[in-house]
Formats: C-alpha cells, sequence, structure tokens
C-alpha cells in the first residue's frame, strides 16, 4: 500500500510492522514524532508505551522489556543519544535485542535542534565505554526509513545486540510516499531450551547465545559485569574478559559481509562520490547529471562495508560528502587509501544546509 | 521454601565482609517471601554496589544493572511481563543518590515495583564515601573533616511521591522488618521498605565505631518505633523513627494502564 508518510511516521509503522511492543522514550527534536505516533498506534497493536523521566531511564527500560521477552525500541537525538551511551555499553555487554533511532540534529550539545546533520556517526560506534562493535543503518529516505527499521529489528533479534538506526533530522521530517509493506520477512531471537539454563554465556556454533526470557523458570543472571559462561561476575581474570570481549565484538566483525548493505552507481567511474543519508541524494543526482561519475552510498555504516569500498574505489579519486566537519571521512581515508585510491577529498556541511547539486559538482570538478 | 532453595548455593560463600548488615537482610527477605514467592516469577533487579548485589544471589531470575538505574530497567520488565514479581534491591547511593529521579519519579507513577533500599549511610563498595543519606558532621573518605550535608529522608520523599507503600525498618528489628517485606510483597503499586543496615568496613571504620557488635548498639541506640508523626531531625544525635510512613492504595501504574485502555 502506498502512503505519503513523514519519516518519523514511516518509522513507527515499520517498528509496529516488525512487532515492536515496547517503547520507552523522552521528547527531543527532531525525533519527537516518534514517541507521539507510537504513544498513539502501540497500545492499538498490543504494545506498551511509556514516556520515562530521561533518555537513560528510557533506553534501562527497553532493555528490561526486552529481557522480559519483547521487541523494544526508542527514539532521541544528540543531546540524549548522548545519555543513553551507557545503556548502549550495556546492552552490548548483556547482548539485550533493542532498536534505538537517532534522528541526528546539530551539535554540539544542544546545538541546532531543528536542523539535520551527520555528527553522530562515531559516536554511533565509539560513544560508549570499553571495546565493542556495533550495528548502525543509514537511510537517504523515507522509503528507507521504514525498510531500515524493519532492518534494524531483524540484525537485533538475530544478533543479540542493539541495533541504530542514524537518520538525519531532514529525513525524519521529511514527507515522501512510501510502500508500506504488508508481507515482511521478521526473524525473532533464538530463545533459550525451557527448563534451568546454567551456560548462560554458552555460544552455539553461529556464536550466538540463545536467550533466556525472564519469567520463564531460567533462573538466570545477567549482569553488565564481566561473566563467566555461568553468568557469575569474574572479573580479575584476563582469559574470561578476553573471551567475552573477543566473543560480543566478533559475532559482528565475522559476520560483516553478511550485514552489509551499501549501493554503487557507475562503479567503474573514475571519480566515486562517497555519501550516506541525505546528501547520498545530492551525490547521486550529480553523477546521473555527469556521466563519468559514480556513487558509492553505505546504508550500513558500522560494520563499516570496507571491502566493498575498496573494491569500488582502487586507483580512483573518492570525493566525500558528509554534514559534519570530518567524522566518517577518516574511516573512508584509512580504507580507500588502504585499497589503492589517488586520493580522498571532503566537502563538509555545517549548520543544518544541506549539500546543493552546484556545490557538488564545483567539489568534483565538473562545473 | 527453605533457604537452599531460594539463594543460589552455588554462590556461596558471599562476597560480603563480616559483619556486614546484607546477611540479615538476605535473611529477613527469605523469611517474608519464603511462602509466597514463586520463584520461577521473580525478577531481582540490583543496581551497582555492595547491597545491589543481593539480587545475584536469590536463585531467580536477576539482572544486575548499570549504579542508579535499576528501577527504570526494573519499570520495563514488569511492563514487559506484568505477570512477573520485580523486586529492586540496592543501597543508599545506588537508589538515592544517582538514582534518585528514578525513584521519586516511580514514586510518583506508583510503578508495581517493591523497592528495597539498604540504607548504610555509606558508599561501601567504593570504599566508605558519602551518600546522601550520610548523617550530618559524619566522617567519610570524602568527608575527612566531618559532612557538611544534611540527609534525605528516603521514606518521606517516597511517601510524599504518592507510593501505595513506604517504610524504614532496621537490620536490628528483624521480626517487624520481615512483617514489612510480607506486607510490601503482597501490595500493588510502588513499596518501598528502606532498611537502615550496617557497614562496618566504610561507615564503621571512618567514624570510629569498629567492631560490626557496636555498630548493632549504635543502630539500636539511633532507631525508635514510631508512635506518631512527630520527627527528629536525622544527625549523629537525633534518632531515627521506624515503622511505616505510608500504606495506602491508590491505583498501580498497571491498573491505571488498564484503565484506560478499556
Ligand atoms: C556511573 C557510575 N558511577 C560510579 C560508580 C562507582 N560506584 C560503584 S558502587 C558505588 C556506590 C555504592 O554505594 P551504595 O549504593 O550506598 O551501596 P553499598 O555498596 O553501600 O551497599 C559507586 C559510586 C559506578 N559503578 N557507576
Ligand atoms: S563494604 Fe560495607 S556494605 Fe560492602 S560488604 Fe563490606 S561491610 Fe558490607
Amino acid at each position: 500500500m502506498r502512503e505519503f508518510l513523514l519519516g518519523n511516521e514511516a518509522c513507527v509503522r515499520a517498528a509496529i510492522a516488525a512487532g515492536c511492543k515496547f517503547y520507552a522514550g523522552y521528547p527531543i527534536t527532531p525525533s519527537t514524532e516518534i514517541a507521539e505516533a507510537m504513544a498513539r498506534e502501540l497500545p492499538k497493536a498490543g504494545g506498551t508505551f511509556i514516556q520515562m523521566e530521561d533518555e537513560i531511564a528510557s533506553i534501562s527500560a527497553c532493555i528490561g522489556a526486552s529481557w522480559a521477552g519483547l521487541k523494544a525500541m526508542s527514539a532521541t537525538s544528540g543531546p540524549g543519544f548522548s545519555l543513553m551511551q551507557e545503556g548502549i555499553g550495556y546492552a552490548v555487554m548483556t547482548e539485550t535485542p533493542l532498536v534505538i533511532v537517532n534522528c541526528m540534529r546539530g551539535g554540539p550539545s544542544t546545538g541546532q535542534p531543528t536542523k539535520p546533520a551527520q555528527g553522530d556517526v562515531m559516536q554511533a560506534k565509539y560513544g560508549s565505554h570499553g571495546d565493542y562493535e556495533i550495528i548502525a543503518l543509514s537511510p537517504a529516505s523515507v522509503q528507507e526509513m521504514f525498510d531500515l527499521t524493519i532492518e534494524a529489528f531483524n540484525l537485533s533479534e538475530q544478533y543479540r545486540t542493539p541495533v541504530i538506526l542514524l537518520a538525519d533530522g531532514e529525513i525524519a521530517h521529511m514527507r515522501e510516499p512510501v510502500n508500506v509493506r504488508e508481507e515482511i520477512k521478521l526473524i525473532q531471537r533464538k530463545l533459550a531450551k525451557p527448563g534451568i539454563v546454567k551456560e548462560v554465556w554458552k555460544a552455539e556454533e553461529d556464536g550466538i547465545v540463545p536467550f533466556p526470557v525472564f519469567g520463564r523458570g531460567h533462573r538466570v543472571y545477567i549482569s553488565g559485569t564481566t561473566s563467566d559462561i555461568y553468568g557469575y561476575p569474574s572479573t580479575v581474570k584476563p582469559e574470561v574478559h578476553e573471551a567475552v570481549v573477543r566473543r560480543i565484538c566478533d559475532k559482528i566483525r565475522k559476520n560483516a559481509s553478511r550485514i552489509w548493505k551499501y549501493e554503487v552507481y557507475n562503479a567503474d567511474a573514475k571519480k566515486i562520490l562517497f555519501a550516506y543519508g541525505l546528501p547520498a541524494r545530492a551525490a547521486l543526482a550529480v553523477a546521473k547529471k555527469h556521466g563519468n561519475l559514480g556513487v558509492f552510498r553505505p546504508i550500513t555504516l558500522w560494520p563499516f562495508p570496507e571491502r566493498p569500498l575498496g573494491e569500488v574505489v582502487k586507483g580512483k579519486e573518492v570525493y566525500v560528502l558528509e554534514m559534519n566537519y570530518g567524522k566518517m571521512v577518516a574511516e573512508v581515508e584509512r580504507a580507500a587509501y588502504k585499497a589503492g585510491a589517488k586520493n580522498v577529498e571532503f566537502l563538509p556541511k555545517l549548520g543544518g544546509e544541506i549539500h546543493s547539486v552546484e556545490e557538488v559538482e564545483k567539489f568534483v570538478g565538473v562545473r | 521454601m527453605e533457604i537452599e532453595e531460594f539463594f543460589r548455593m552455588d554462590r556461596w560463600p558471599n562476597s560480603y565482609c563480616p559483619g556486614c548488615g546484607n546477611g540479615i537482610v538476605m535473611n529477613c527477605m527469605h523469611r517474608a517471601m519464603r511462602d509466597m514467592v514463586n520463584l520461577d516469577r521473580l525478577v531481582m533487579v540490583g543496581g551497582i554496589g555492595c547491597s545491589a548485589r543481593i539480587d545475584g544471589y536469590v536463585f531467580s531470575d536477576a539482572i544486575h544493572t548499570t549504579h542508579g538505574r535499576a528501577i527504570a530497567f526494573a519499570t520495563g520488565i514488569k511492563l514487559g511481563n506484568p505477570e512477573l514479581d520485580v523486586i529492586v534491591i540496592g543501597g543508599d547511593g545506588d537508589i538515592g543518590a544517582i538514582g534518585g529521579n528514578h525513584l521519586i519519579n516511580a514514586a510518583r507513577r506508583n510503578m508495581d515495583l517493591l523497592v528495597i533500599c539498604v540504607n548504610n549511610w555509606i558508599y561501601g563498595m567504593t570504599g566508605g564515601q558519602i551518600s546522601p543519606a550520610s548523617p550530618h558532621e559524619c566522617m567519610s573518605t570524602t568527608t575527612p573533616l566531618g559532612n557538611p550535608e544534611y540527609s534525605f529522608e528516603f521514606v518521606k520523599l517516597v511517601a510524599e511521591c504518592g507510593a501505595n507503600y513506604a517504610a524504614r525498618w532496621s537490620i536490628t528489628h528483624p521480626f517487624q522488618l520481615v512483617n514489612c517485606l510480607k506486607t510490601a510483597f503482597q501490595k500493588k503499586g510502588f513499596r518501598f521498605v528502606e532498611v537502615l543496615s550496617i557497614c562496618p568496613t566504610g561507615f564503621g571504620r571512618n567514624n570510629k565505631i569498629n567492631e560490626p557488635a557496636e555498630l548493632y548498639k549504635f543502630l539500636k541506640e539511633k532507631t525508635y518505633i514510631m508512635k506518631d508523626e512527630n520527627r527528629i531531625a536525622v544527625n549523629l544525635d537525633g534518632k531515627f523513627p521506624l515503622g511505616e510512613f505510608a500504606n495506602i492504595d491508590r491505583e498501580s501504574y498497571i491498573e491505571s494502564l488498564k484503565k484506560i485502555r478499556g
């Protein structure tokens, strides 16, 4: 069914279609419509909405609901995302499926509440303390806000990890036609076998640990403190901590090629534009206008699609567009030079304006 | 239910210092709940701190969360599955300092949770710093000249916020504490039980009350069973009234949610 939806509404429609049954959040522009639509729609779908006292409480409540067996989600923007970092780290360590939407606005601090930006891409990967890997997706249209919300739930259930949807404020507030699919493929978390679970952190062959839902007689002890496979805190043995950290990182690192989503346009061109989210639309418009340009658009920002990018940019010039003062460009430089790219150029965009076609044309030397 | 069924015996002996009040708290919890709890349906939630670790000794599902956030996690668990009995346990620092905002808001919502706050007047786990419950002028590792601050009265605060139940007892009143926990366990809405306890390692050492037995005596001397509402300021010379500060049956959060949804 085709509908004309706001990005944030599309996100809510998709979340409910994906089986989301719990939402806890705290209002913040430009993510607020997600909370408001959830408050309206979730009870109709048999779910529960609660407005918590802050974002720390919101993500904590979502983690709790996930352990009670529900698919849970929260949405926020920069300042709230900063507050959520503690909970993100906890969810990573305890392998809690969870979806967090960050409608990015201009920062640092309260910055530009109503303006779009892409300033939080590194925070999504590195914001919490310690070693971990995360999955983050970036939509470039309202349709993708819908599709990637479903993808985010599926990935979080499959890999038992928080998944972050990094939409910029413009996508969140833009209205576009969306194909609201009725038939969607859903992945549910692998559940622990009935009865008392002794080896609560024992992974199966695929690196994933079956999930023991609270209240079903598993009698497990879950902790954010480094624990042995029985779930008991073990904080002084290097081998225990190493095993935990390696496993939670490797389940994403080793499955990266399965997780990666990206789009390549005109891969044979000598000049490749690299952009994600909204700027990717300007990149594509310019590439389509001038024949000798290609576009690499990562949809999965984390894990970074390093190998596919390397294959496209080898021996070429790379032009990076971001709505920030230099974040992902460092990652592109690293991957592109390693793959033998000639050079990497960067066009930042700050202040809440978006890259215009003319600017991009000048940047890549076709104007 | 025998004590061996109630606790995770494979984690014994526990990690507490000799003389720590947490042992008595655990014992009273067993006595209060042994006849009515279904361990398959119970979720224990702890934040971070010595007393918050009690969650991991009860043989039910349990989650040891981040410092101060136990009530927020518990809110999600209870809303995720209202059939569960959810108990939060933690220290005065965990629940009243870093977790203070969650405490007052959960009490205001009348969220269906039982919160047990073990108040030993100090941060035990990090080595004896002041907490918002530390008495005025007491010594701690971060108030080497004496505490210039005044303390929170958690039970009063929570009662004022609208909780269905708020009571204070101490580990030197185990029978009353058991009865209080029984009452609290069975009620709906937000239930808060403050247990005055002792930390010989953190509080005792800094305040020159070195022996656990001396601390028990001290606790007994500093408390009295409340007969009326008259309160005495809380400092080392004052006394702590014990008893129920609230026992009402306001509609709980889960009940209002059901009602509003129809
Ligand atoms: C965010 C954060 N800040 C600080 C700490 C360090 N910390 C661990 S336990 C604790 C205080 C515990 O005191 P209390 O809650 O009174 O419990 P007790 O140990 O006395 O039982 C602190 C500050 C932490 N773990 N996390
Ligand atoms: S430090 Fe204090 S609270 Fe912690 S176990 Fe020792 S006596 Fe108990």
